[in-house]
């Protein structure tokens, strides 16, 4: 793992717990250069996995209060290490969700939530979760050009 | 968020007009589907072909869509791009909407 930082490229950005700042955020992520060569697919990918960790960072750490979000994503060959630290609440246990789908959807009473973590864990890969000082660190890798 | 209704007979075609259905605008999307599906016919289909990107927020806000819509009557989709249509794969949603590769071009043209 080593390695394949030694050559990667970093784009870091830092903004508020606001889902507009979110939604700006990836904008201005995907427009790096560094990421000029991850292909759509993957592009696609990575968006919704960010957005769902990043909307979560808003929607739960920072539900009383507002602050910092800040998302760094190394780019490496063949996969994409992303890191998201805040200083909101600690997550439920201090553990990451399992994600599992809220149920198999029945047509008189589906689900309107609960899909986030699902989306997150099917399609990312070593992605671990720590509480250090009063500060969340969610890390993950996601697959590119496969 | 930009909304486009036209009825034809029985269907009514709605075209967003946006290009993400997200957590910012997820509230926005299902209040306005709520003012333009009053007094909907039985078949409602939603024109998703300029959205390039919807998150979990905005899944639940269609399902919301398609519940307000009540008993009797049908919320379709069409036009979903590859990101859109991956969140409903990976979610099962794509077996609980009827989904169309586009709206009917007979029907486009007249949107």
């Amino acid at each position: 793992m080593l390695s394949d930082l030694a050559d990667s490229r970093i784009v870091r950005l830092r903004f508020h717990s606001d889902p507009l700042a979110v939604r700006e955020a990836l904008q201005a992520l995907f427009a790096a250069r560094e990421l000029d060569a991850v292909g759509s697919d993957d592009r696609g990918t990575a968006e919704i996995v960010l957005a769902e960790a990043l909307n979560n960072v808003v929607e739960h750490a920072y539900a009383r209060h507002r602050g910092e979000i800040e998302v760094t994503v190394r780019v490496a060959a063949g996969s994409l290490l992303c890191t998201i630290s805040d200083h909101g609440m600690a997550m439920p246990g201090e553990a990451a969700p399992a994600g599992r789908l809220p149920g198999a959807p029945d047509q008189d009473d589906l689900p309107e939530g609960g899909f986030g973590w699902h989306l997150i864990r099917a399609l990312s890969c070593d992605l671990a979760y720590r509480r250090l000082d009063g500060r969340n660190e969610l890390t993950f890798r996601l697959l590119t050009g496969a | 968020m930009e909304l486009q209704a036209e009825r034809h007979g029985d269907l009514l075609v709605v075209r967003v007009h946006e290009d993400r259905i997200d957590a910012a605008v997820a509230i926005q999307f299902k209040d306005r589907m709520r003012e333009v599906l009053v007094d909907a016919p039985p078949r409602v289909m939603l024109d998703l072909a300029q959205v390039g990107f919807l998150d979990s927020s905005g899944l639940g806000a269609v399902v919301a869509v398609m519940k307000l819509l009540g008993p009797g009557k049908t919320l379709e989709l069409a036009g979903l791009t590859p990101t859109v249509q991956k969140v409903f794969r990976l979610t099962r949603m794509d077996t609980v909407f009827t989904i169309h590769p586009a709206v009917p071009d007979a029907l486009r043209d007249a949107v």
